[in-house]
């Protein structure tokens, strides 16, 4: 009896699955609470000190936290207290204005940067320089020189996302094959048309997967630059509960930054897909 | 003297070098003296501020403490009431200061770090402080004082909850633009303690703590300067026996329990927290290193003050009231409660509780009660920023030579909050300097020079 490959792989992923969950569930197990505390001192400790109960909490725990903010993810309780939807939307809406207008810089100028030689050499040394800066490392600047939180979170999804995005479309553009360069030169056709009817078909799977990268960089960034500057969004959500050290709601969190960035990242594969043409 | 205290009492003390409200000789006879006798703030805010423009006008017709003190004496509180009553509309005084100009900007941010010390600040939110003064106050809170402080230079913050030394450190441009900051009352004192590691229970002797790693919060704050002091006083150089970290106060009690720290002198909640969680036990409440220590501040920049001297009266207006109600013991719970929910401070209300009603666990299975461990008093003694001057000087924050008393007085607006207080019809103590003493050691304002040379552990220039 054999199973299709897919099944398989699906019956394994669950046994992994439930072999984690039992082992967060036996490794969190409670130590059995303490002795000798008097009543009225035990009162005012956590439940960590008296009952023994780990730091870490449970998958039970987990769980019935989630089901709390799945039902109710649009809650605002004043400037501090969102929702989970409301937090997730803020922080996707920041990424999506960073993000294009990444787009916006980097593909034009990939563009320029992949057609001419001269502006390639030009611009190579400082894209070499700036490409391996840590966005957060311009976090203190953006914020110093723009003197606006929010801003400052978007301008430094635009300054992660632009790198990756730059270099494959100078690479995918410069990439691409010089017989249909040519052809086009043969029959004529100007620059701007050749850009856009012969080198941006060729070099959009490359292209695409210069945004793939850089939507997954941007979302990793802006969970870090959200912690720093605080405010709203998923971060500031992960931030506040640090703060309360509610180790639950991180985890709940860091399953959402997951869930969400998975998303991000298949809308962009299938992009990729549809511009992937045969050779 | 606090603006709250009876201005007919003919034997209050006219310094403060006693207990912590200044009415009773030394702290242990203010803790011993019956509810009834403490310098609680009068019941009502009518109360309060009828006591306000009675204290003002006392001053101003006998301005010498002598002789009032004398007439006091002499004819008695009542008498000397109704006479002044006579020719001095004492009801319309107090209706005035009431009712001020409207403010020019009514939709307000304040940025706060979620810590008890901010509890005048924060409270005034859900407690209807700031509507009572026609604002409507958003707080934000702030993931740290680095970003506290960009964001009230950049003006996305109208004004915010800082550090005691921060304005100063602001003012004089220490790491950041150099950039007139000013204070108009200051948010809490005492409240700090000094935590650590339930490992150390048996090193209560700092002398021991050689080598060890211990947490501040910030640069620029009074944990590092209490800290610093406690340790030289006991003979360790704060610079090279131990480590100090700045670490965010929410990080502290996570690097307690993964041992990366073996203590901090931190704001609390955070203390409390971590004896809470079953970490930490607390060493010494910041109270038994300096009484009346303030810790955090109510902070501007000059530029909103002089935009909007309305909208700043105002504000100072509500968090001078805020801090009234939070320095009375019964309104305490009820403070703990409304700031515990996650849109303020976000901690277990049990915490905050044992911090603001003063019974608390001490992490080593016994049940403290220090009604005093936090307190509430606005006013901003220039006194302190000249301690505070002192110890930036000491341990190498600032070098040459300090104008204490210039700086003092641009950035702890006793003085001008004395003008925008007069308007309102308050009236600051009649020095913005006061004496204290930290660790036993006497400290005259008077001499800011002379103290720091006292010092042997310094950090040499």
């Amino acid at each position: 009896m054999t199973f299709s490959l897919r099944l398989r792989a699906a019956i394994v992923s669950v046994v992994l699955f439930a072999a984690f969950i039992g082992v967060w569930h036996l490794a969190t197990r409670s130590a059995g609470p303490a002795t000798n505390m008097s009543p009225e001192y035990a009162k005012l400790m956590g439940l960590t000190a008296t009952q023994g109960k780990s730091a870490m909490p449970g998958p039970l725990d987990v769980g019935a936290k989630l089901w709390e903010h799945l039902r109710r993810p649009f809650y605002d309780n004043g400037p501090n207290d969102k929702g989970l939807g409301i937090q997730l939307a803020y922080s996707i809406g920041r990424v999506g204005l960073g993000y294009l207008i990444a787009v916006l810089v980097a593909i034009p100028l990939g563009f320029l940067v992949g057609m001419s030689p001269l502006i390639s050499k030009a611009l190579d040394p400082f894209i070499q320089v700036l490409k391996p800066i840590s966005p957060l490392a311009w976090m203190p600047l953006a914020l110093y020189t723009i003197k606006d939180s929010s801003i400052s979170a978007i301008f430094v999804i635009f300054i992660c996302s632009v790198w990756p995005m730059l270099l494959n479309t100078a690479f995918g553009v410069a990439g691409v094959r010089k017989e249909w360069i040519n052809v086009a030169r043969t029959l004529e056709v100007g620059t701007v048309r050749r850009a856009f009817t012969v080198i941006l078909p060729a070099a959009a799977p490359t292209i695409l997967t210069g945004m793939r990268i850089s939507i997954g960089i941007a979302w990793l960034v802006i969970v870090a630059a959200e912690m720093l500057v605080g405010g709203t969004g998923i971060g500031y959500f992960v931030w506040n509960e640090w703060n309360n050290l509610s180790i639950t709601n991180v985890i709940i969190a860091i399953l959402l930054i997951g869930i969400v960035g998975m998303l991000l990242d298949q809308i962009l594969a299938r992009f990729t897909r549809m511009v992937t043409f045969p050779e | 003297m606090s603006t709250f205290d009876d201005p007919f009492d003919a034997s209050r003390r006219l310094n403060q070098s006693g207990c912590a409200c200044g009415q009773h000789r030394s702290a242990a006879e203010h803790d011993a003296a019956g509810p009834t006798f403490r310098c609680e703030p009068a019941e009502s805010e009518e109360k309060r501020y009828e006591g306000v423009v009675a204290s003002a006008l006392m001053r101003a017709v006998f301005p010498q403490d002598m002789a009032r003190r004398t007439f006091l004496q002499s004819v008695g509180a009542s008498t000397a009431l109704a006479a002044l009553a006579q020719f001095f509309p004492i009801k319309t005084a107090t209706e005035v200061f009431a009712q001020t100009a409207a403010p020019e900007k009514k939709d307000l941010k304040v940025g706060f770090i979620p810590i008890t010390c901010a509890t005048p600040i924060i409270m005034a939110a859900p407690l209807g402080f700031y509507a009572k003064q026609g604002l409507n106050v958003e707080v934000v809170k702030t993931a740290g004082w680095a970003v506290i402080r960009d964001k009230t230079i950049n003006k996305e913050y109208d004004a915010s909850h800082m550090l005691a030394p921060m304005p100063i450190a602001i003012s004089l441009g220490l790491g950041a633009n150099a950039i007139p900051f000013a204070v108009p009352a200051i948010e809490n004192i005492n409240g700090q303690g000094i935590t650590l590691a339930m490992k150390h229970k048996d090193k209560r002797d700092p002398k021991d703590w050689k080598g060890m790693k211990l947490a501040i919060p910030f640069d620029y704050s009074m944990h590092n300067y209490l800290l610093r002091y406690y340790l030289a006083e006991h003979g360790l150089d704060p610079d090279t026996d131990v480590q100090l970290r700045a670490v965010p106060p929410p990080e502290m009690v996570a690097n307690l329990r993964a041992d990366n720290i073996d203590g901090f002198l931190a704001p609390d909640n955070i203390c409390q927290r971590a004896i809470y969680d079953g970490v930490g036990f607390m060493h010494i409440l910041s109270k038994e290193i300096w009484d009346g220590h303030p810790c955090c501040s109510f902070a501007a920049s000059k530029e909103f003050i002089t935009n909007s001297p309305n909208s700043f009266a105002a504000l100072t207006r509500a968090i001078v009231d805020a801090t009234a109600y939070a320095s009375k013991a019964e309104n305490r719970k009820q403070i703990a409660e409304a700031i515990a929910p996650a849109n303020y401070i976000n901690a277990p209300v049990t915490v905050l509780e044992q911090v603001l009603t003063g019974t608390y666990a001490d992490g080593l299975g016994g049940v403290k009660t220090d009604p005093k461990r936090v307190d509430f008093d606005p006013f901003p003694w220039q006194s302190f920023a000249v301690w505070m001057l002192t110890q930036m000087k000491r341990w190498g924050q600032i070098k040459g030579d300090v104008d204490y008393k210039a700086i003092a007085e641009q950035v702890y607006l006793a003085t001008d909050t004395g003008k925008v207080m007069a308007e309102m019809g308050l009236t600051p103590p009649t020095t913005a300097y006061k004496s204290f003493s930290v660790m036993g050691k006497p400290f005259d304002p008077a001499k800011p020079d002379d103290y720091l040379a006292s010092f042997k552990i310094r950090k040499s220039s």
